[in-house]
């Protein structure tokens, strides 16, 4: 037996633990529930709540069981007349100040100190004297505050300093006095900052736009994936009589532990926004009139099949589930079009066949923390991939040297190894290659993007600390994916990875770009990455070129920062079809056609996130008014133009088709470029970036009224109210 | 013996006398029937009928859309919908009973936290038309603010044994 085995005895039965574990660890990981407020096992220990009180033989009092090490021989008691004793004595103290206000309380039902009390309490109080009352605050759009409830666990103060770094509530004064607050009058910032409500033991801190409009017990748990960045958070909705009244995370130790971003959380809001498309409608002259699905479908059939195979276009939100992709390759291949594409924010195509098959993070989203170097280049991660850069984070706090290149400074909650600013990313990269190389030869990809540079100290520094890294990663964000010249970026950075034999890593747009390189919403290649047979036009010409039909799929004109002025040359178009979930002043402008389709929430479907893991949904709520899965009426569409083999019946048809053409392919980022890369010409301009705000990322956000009203949103659209 | 006494008594149409003798001393008994609906029977306090919502003294509604009643109603019969009051407090947005799923129960009233929703003595009502089955927010309260001082005296007489 090794050093690190102890053995212990709890309730009388022999356990084997790690030397250094806790005795609640312990008893957790054998069954035995040891009631608890502040602990929480992603965060530090405090042990200010004393309700895991247990009996320890030969210690004179009953020790805490959240920071109480065990010990050789340890005879643990929790269920003994001591332990519970002081469990219950505990429990007294803490419902001393705690209201009796659980029929209002949002908390009531999934209370821990509801159900705690249930079994610890005492039927009536001995207290006689005031209760004290506490001042609520007002923490922001998000986060209601009913702080008289607090029972001063501190798990909020704890996810502040040590999971976003950022401490925004605090305690102050103490004893009968203490209250947790924001020492200052102001909103709680941070992208992760809800996960403070899920942390909360008691009612004091809850889900704002949730308030009081439903109770725990009557809604249904539905199990779904987030659409908004590539990570594909878990999480479940909270689904009442066919509406989605809440969004919380689902454990997932490999994705996003036990966290959500703000925006995967409150994002439901838009699915109810005034703005859904209710009914298909169909211009007119200047005005719109509804129509019914029948004569919608039948006039979109009839106008792509006059439209000649290379005068269309398909146009799809990155954020579409791969069945959506999967038909949608289908349809343009039965039209005879390879005009299809989903990269609507990209604007350099200029080395698309070097592209990877299947995109990835480079690793798994939990190896991120395992890095010792981390270079995130053209990224404003924090916003682009919350959960990502709380991994990353959490790497920081491991002692791994975290670089950045971008052309902003951006604020991170760690100590930043060296982040580089203001140069120009592609510049920043061929110095940091160079230095990389030192006196061995570059690739010869970069050859000519390298000439004439000499590396700064700094990049020096980055490329050194990524050399002497066992476990390097480099990542390329959004910014570098829309930057006008990502390709030699991505040239640059492979260099640089095989230089230094750190991994390379990107993330990508919205839910779903892995699934749309998979499924072949792509100009050059179809679906499982089979060249297509003629390369058609990307996004940008797309738009640039005069096609007489487009038809837009789960997107709206804003979104399309691929080419510059989208909305005016979709306008130039003859006939523009959106299907969407929502209607929007700019689509009314630029389409002929709009059919209402279900957002993330109201069609099933699955996601291949940012590691390559396909993750199926089910439909949650009611789609809104007579919108209907997207699947669904691209089936139709392809029966409507006697397309062959469009009898699908459920979307799980459709997955196991897509799935069963993929077979198995591996994600790999590798470059396989040989050719030289251009110089960027002037496209290195560090104010050309594109950094899309965290809220407005998608349509379904931009629609989100809780996330509209933070700081973070006000600062991007420049309102200060 | 027996027999003789029988043979008697078949006789002397003994049975039927004694028969007759009931409705002969219930002559000069007070009649227990009642002319409803002139007159009614007595009720207790606890009786369960027609529900209604009352109001505290100051006219604010008690009804704190704590959905416990609908959660405990055994008949499905309560629908409740909550937000956000005008003032920031927690209140219902509808509240519907169902008259025709309602078995009477009285859990609801027994579940309320606050006294809010109650059932009156009320029992004499009918519906007319489809859909007057369901009793609104507003009809609730109304009926709680009419009958606000039987049921108030009701909930007083019954407050003792609570």
């Amino acid at each position: 037996m090794s050093d690190d085995i102890v053995n212990i005895e709890v309730d009388g039965n022999p356990v084997e633990a790690k030397k250094g574990q806790m005795i609640i660890e312990v008893t957790d990981n054998i069954g035995a529930y040891i009631p608890r407020f502040c602990y929480h096992e992603k965060l530090s220990i405090a042990a200010n709540c004393r309700m895991c009180l247990v009996e320890v033989e030969k210690a004179p009092k009953p020790l805490p069981a959240c920071a109480t090490p065990i010990m050789e021989g340890m005879k643990v008691f929790t269920r003994s007349p001591a332990a519970i004793a002081a469990q219950k004595a505990t429990m007294e103290f803490l419902l001393i100040n705690h209201p009796l206000d659980c029929p209002i309380c949002d908390q009531g039902g999934e209370c821990e100190l509801q159900d705690l009390a249930l079994g610890y309490g005492r039927g009536v109080s001995r207290y006689q004297e005031r209760k004290r009352v506490v001042k609520d605050k007002d923490i922001g759009p998000l986060i209601s505050t009913d702080m008289t409830r607090c029972i001063h666990c501190t798990r909020c103060v704890r996810f502040g300093e040590e999971v976003t770094g950022l401490q925004q509530l605090g305690t102050t004064e103490r004893g009968e006095n203490m209250k947790i607050g924001t020492y200052v009058e102001q909103s709680i910032d941070h992208e992760l900052s809800a996960n403070i409500i899920d942390l909360c033991p008691v009612g004091a801190l809850n889900n704002k736009p949730y308030r009081y409009s439903a109770r725990a017990w009557e809604m249904q748990q539905c199990s779904t994936v987030s659409p908004h960045d590539c990570v594909g958070s878990n999480m479940s909705a909270h689904v009442l009589r066919g509406t989605v009244k809440r969004v919380v995370p689902s454990e997932n130790e490999a994705i996003n532990e036990t966290w959500l971003s703000d925006r995967d959380r409150f994002s439901y809001e838009g699915i109810y926004s005034s703005d859904r498309l209710l009914t298909p409608r169909l211009k007119s002259g200047e005005d719109w009139e509804e129509v019914s699905w029948e004569e919608a479908l039948n006039r979109l059939a009839e106008e792509l099949k006059m439209a000649g195979s290379d005068n269309m276009g398909v146009l799809a939100a990155p954020g579409s589930t791969i069945e959506e992709f999967h038909l949608l390759s289908r349809l343009a291949d039965h039209l005879g079009t390879s005009n299809v594409d989903h990269r609507i924010r990209q604007r350099d195509f200029s080395d698309q066949e070097n592209d990877p098959l299947l995109p990835w993070l480079g690793c798994s989203i939990e190896d991120i923390e395992k890095a010792d170097a981390i270079l995130v280049i053209g990224s404003n991660i924090r916003k682009e991939a919350p959960i990502i850069a709380h991994r990353v984070r959490k790497a920081a706090l491991n002692g791994a040297k975290i670089s950045v290149v971008n052309n902003e400074a951006y604020e991170f909650f760690f100590g930043v190894h060296e982040q580089i600013t203001g140069l120009g990313i592609v510049r920043q990269l061929a110095g940091i290659a160079v230095a990389a190389a030192g006196s061995g030869k570059l690739p010869a990809s970069v050859s000519r993007l390298c000439e004439g540079i000499d590396p700064t100290a700094e990049q020096r520094n980055i490329a050194a600390s990524l050399g002497d890294a066992e476990r390097g990663h480099l990542l390329t964000g959004l910014i570098a994916g829309r930057h006008r010249a990502s390709s030699a970026i991505r040239g640059l950075v492979a260099a640089i990875s095989d230089l230094t034999g750190a991994t390379f890593g990107t993330l990508s747009e919205a839910g779903n770009s892995a699934g749309a390189h998979l499924a072949g919403v792509l100009p050059h290649r179809g679906s499982g990455g089979a060249l297509r047979k003629k390369t058609g036009l990307h996004a940008a010409d797309i738009l640039d070129a005069s096609l007489d039909t487009v038809l837009l799929f789960g997107l709206e004109p804003d979104d399309l920062t691929c080419a510059e002025n989208a909305e005016a040359k979709l306008v130039a178009k003859k006939f523009v079809v959106a299907l969407t979930p929502f209607t929007s002043d700019s689509l009314e402008r630029s389409a002929n056609l709009m059919l209402p389709i279900g957002t993330f929430a109201e069609t099933s479907g699955t996601y291949v996130n940012c590691e390559g893991r396909r993750q199926s949904f089910a439909g949650i709520a009611t789609p809104v008014g007579e919108a209907r899965p997207g699947w669904k009426v691209l089936r139709v569409i392809g029966n409507l133009l006697d397309a062959e083999g469009f009898d699908y019946v459920t979307s799980e048809d459709v997955r196991d088709e897509v799935f069963g053409e993929l077979g198995s392919i591996a994600p790999d980022n590798g470059y396989k470029g040989t050719k030289a890369l251009a110089g960027v010409n002037g496209a290195d301009e560090p104010g050309e970036d594109v950094d899309v705000p965290i809220y407005e990322i998608d349509a379904v956000v931009r629609r989100a009224a809780a996330l509209q009203m933070t700081p973070e949103a006000k600062r991007t659209t420049g309102d200060q109210n | 013996m027996n027999r003789i006494r029988s043979f008697i008594k078949t006789f002397v149409l003994w049975e039927l006398w004694q028969g007759l003798s009931v409705t002969f001393f219930n002559f000069f008994k007070p009649p227990v029937t009642i002319y409803y609906p002139e007159e009614k029977a007595p009720q207790s306090p606890r009786f369960r009928g027609l529900h209604a919502q009352r109001r505290y003294a100051n006219g604010e509604e008690r009804c704190i859309a704590c959905k416990l009643c609908e959660a405990v109603c055994p008949a499905l019969a309560i629908t409740i919908e909550s937000d956000v009051g005008e003032d920031g407090t927690r209140r219902t947005t509808r509240y519907d009973i169902d008259l025709f799923k309602c078995i009477y129960c009285g859990f609801c009233e027994e579940a309320c936290p606050v006294d809010a929703i109650v059932e009156t003595r009320i029992h004499e009502y009918h519906m007319e038309a489809p859909g007057e089955n369901i009793l609104t927010k507003d009809k609730l309260l109304a009926i709680g603010d009419k009958y606000d001082a039987m049921i108030s005296a009701d909930k007083a007489a019954d407050a003792k044994y609570r």
